[in-house]
């Protein structure tokens, strides 16, 4: 059973907000879907590694060095800002609390 | 609308303009697309860009192998410059700051894209029925959906705006619209095609490729958009010669073809009209002298369960970047949380925002070792079924959809009956291999798809396969 505390945890964690009369629709939705996907358990994978990506894949190093940006692209990154001050990104405070 | 084979060789060689090509297509999306949906924006430079192809040639320049094709792209894909929505009120108003790699591939080959094609918002969804724009509609029924995600891609080479469009398939969504609308459409294989400037949603999922109505015109996109890219580590630059079968692709008989047909993908109470349809394809592959071998993939039944938990961990951490901060849409609150939250929660739609708290709770501490650890060992052995399987046959033949087009509305208000029409190709990219959908018939004037899956890197056994399969059948001539 899926608590409608669990759900306003997850979201929380998601960074979502579930209106409080949509949390008992999506603990059930949510509920469904893991009835489903339960079934996994039936599979005895003792001793069979984890699959995360196509096993050819090693890692693949640069070295760690600055290159210049397209400037055209630069001043798009900028103008899809929701908030700006010039050229510069704002943002909303991040501490509730502050003492000056 | 002609091939794109026919088209590339008509502007090449001056038969034709890219300029009266590329007309043709926007003349058909003016005419067409009000009543299915399937673009959401044609692009302004479309016709100038034409023009300059034309300017090229007429200076005897060597313009690409598609010289004046119209393509169109999935609204994941960045165009710089042009509106990316990913079907997502979020991106309601974000445009594009640079070109994805395909986007550059295909017009340094002499392509023209025309437009940008509505999808299931940020990719999931089998309807297109997440779209926030609306959804789009079947041209063979416009009751009908045309499955999903990359639904808008399928409708407009069905309906002839052009004769290729791209989509990205993190679990089907190329094959099973493909299936539904009675076109061709491949997902090749995990690392075959760059996904830089691709919207991520599953990244160890996720491929671009290509809808067209000839596999040969699929091919022929193909050779132009694979290969290594250093923006995306995930690519292949050197593929193993062993996998590929020489020469292959120039073999249009198959003579000697292993075909395994997988039992599990055959069961009772599937649509029986749909495993006629797919088993009269396999006899086709039979009287032509490949050689059937029935084969077992006994994981197969526990593949969706381990892909919607996969999917929806994976999807939940790429779209941690929507944070209404940055870019996108955003709803200021008292506080930075409640930005993030009314960002998110006003500007994605209900299908995202179910996929993102299972993603986050499958991940969660607690429950990550029972879900998410659980169903990578389960792709492990799903992985292994197929490496299995292709020690005794060269392709497997199956049904790329248990069902045909629904009516619009059928499956919306139940999300796992939804997750259920994936059943068939979810498979292919949790094993990473490359699996094509290619038109094997009707049934009451509902396309039927014929999915081919192959080994990692083996694309060219589907290219002969789906050749072979297409000079003896005319499914893919029919059109809406």
């Amino acid at each position: 059973m899926i608590s409608n505390e669990q759900i306003t945890h997850i979201a929380k964690l998601a960074r979502l907000r579930v209106e409080p009369e949509n949390v008992a629709k999506t603990a059930a939705e949510l509920e469904s879907i893991l009835g489903y996907v339960t079934k996994l358990q039936e599979l005895d994978t003792e001793g069979v590694p984890e699959l995360a990506h196509g096993d050819w894949l090693s890692n693949v190093f640069r070295e760690d060095v600055a290159v210049g940006s397209d400037q055209d692209e630069r001043s798009r990154v900028i103008e899809a800002f929701p908030h700006k001050e010039g050229d510069l990104l704002e943002v909303p405070a991040v501490f509730q609390d502050r003492t000056e | 609308m002609e091939t794109a084979i026919k088209i590339a060789d008509d502007v090449r060689s001056g038969r034709r303009t890219a300029e009266s090509v590329v007309r043709e297509s926007l003349d058909a999306i003016e005419s067409q697309n009000e009543k299915l949906n399937a673009l959401l924006g044609v692009f302004s430079s479309a016709i100038e860009d034409a023009k300059e192809i034309d300017r090229r040639i007429a200076a005897g320049e060597d313009v690409g192998v598609l010289a004046g094709v119209p393509i169109v792209m999935k609204d994941n894909m960045l165009v710089r410059g042009e509106r990316c929505s990913a079907g997502s009120r979020i991106l309601e108003n974000f445009d594009a700051p640079y070109d994805s790699t395909v986007t550059k591939r295909l017009r340094a080959a002499g392509a023209v894209l025309i437009g940008r094609a509505n999808m299931d918002e940020f990719a999931m969804g089998s309807s297109t029925e997440n779209s926030h724009y609306g959804p789009s509609r079947n041209p063979w029924d416009v009751a009908r959906v045309p499955g999903g995600s990359s639904g808008g891609s399928a409708v407009a080479v069905a309906a002839g705006f052009a004769p290729i469009a791209l989509g990205s398939d993190t679990g089907g969504s190329i094959r099973q619209p493909a299936s539904l609308c009675g076109i061709v459409g491949l997902k090749p294989t995990y690392g075959r095609v760059s996904r830089h400037g691709l919207m991520a949603l599953s990244s160890s999922l996720d491929q671009i490729g290509p809808f067209a109505r000839t596999v040969e015109d699929a091919e022929l996109v193909m050779s132009v958009m694979q290969g290594g890219d250093e923006m995306d580590a995930t690519t292949a630059e050197v593929v193993d010669p062993s996998f590929a079968p020489a020469g292959a692709s120039e073999d249009k008989g198959v003579k000697g073809l292993r075909v395994g047909v997988p039992k599990e993908y055959f069961v009772d109470g599937m649509d029986e009209n749909i495993k006629k349809s797919v088993l009269d394809a396999v006899a086709e592959f039979e009287r032509a002298g490949a050689e059937i071998v029935p084969i077992s993939l006994p994981t197969a039944e526990f593949a969706l369960a381990a892909y919607y938990v996969i999917q929806p961990c994976e999807a939940a951490s790429n779209l941690g970047r929507f944070d209404g901060i940055r870019f996108g849409y955003s709803s200021e609150g008292q506080t930075l949380l409640e930005t993030y939250e009314r960002s998110r929660g006003e500007g994605f739609g209900a299908e995202t925002q179910r996929r993102i708290i299972l993603g986050t709770f499958v991940s969660s501490a607690g429950y990550s070792d029972a879900f998410y650890k659980k169903a990578s060992k389960v792709r492990t052995l799903i992985k292994r079924d197929f490496d299995e399987a292709f020690k005794r046959c060269d392709v497997i033949a199956a049904p790329t959809s248990p069902s045909l087009a629904w009516p619009i509305g059928e499956k919306f208000a139940d999300p796992l009956s939804m997750y259920l029409s994936d059943i068939y190709t979810v498979s292919a990219n949790l094993a990473t291999i490359p699996a094509m959908s290619i038109p094997c018939g009707f049934v009451d004037g509902l396309p039927v798809g014929l999915q081919l899956m192959a080994r990692p890197f083996d694309e060219a056994s589907l290219y002969r396969a789906g050749k072979f399969y297409q000079s003896v059948t005319d499914h893919h001539l029919k059109t809406a």
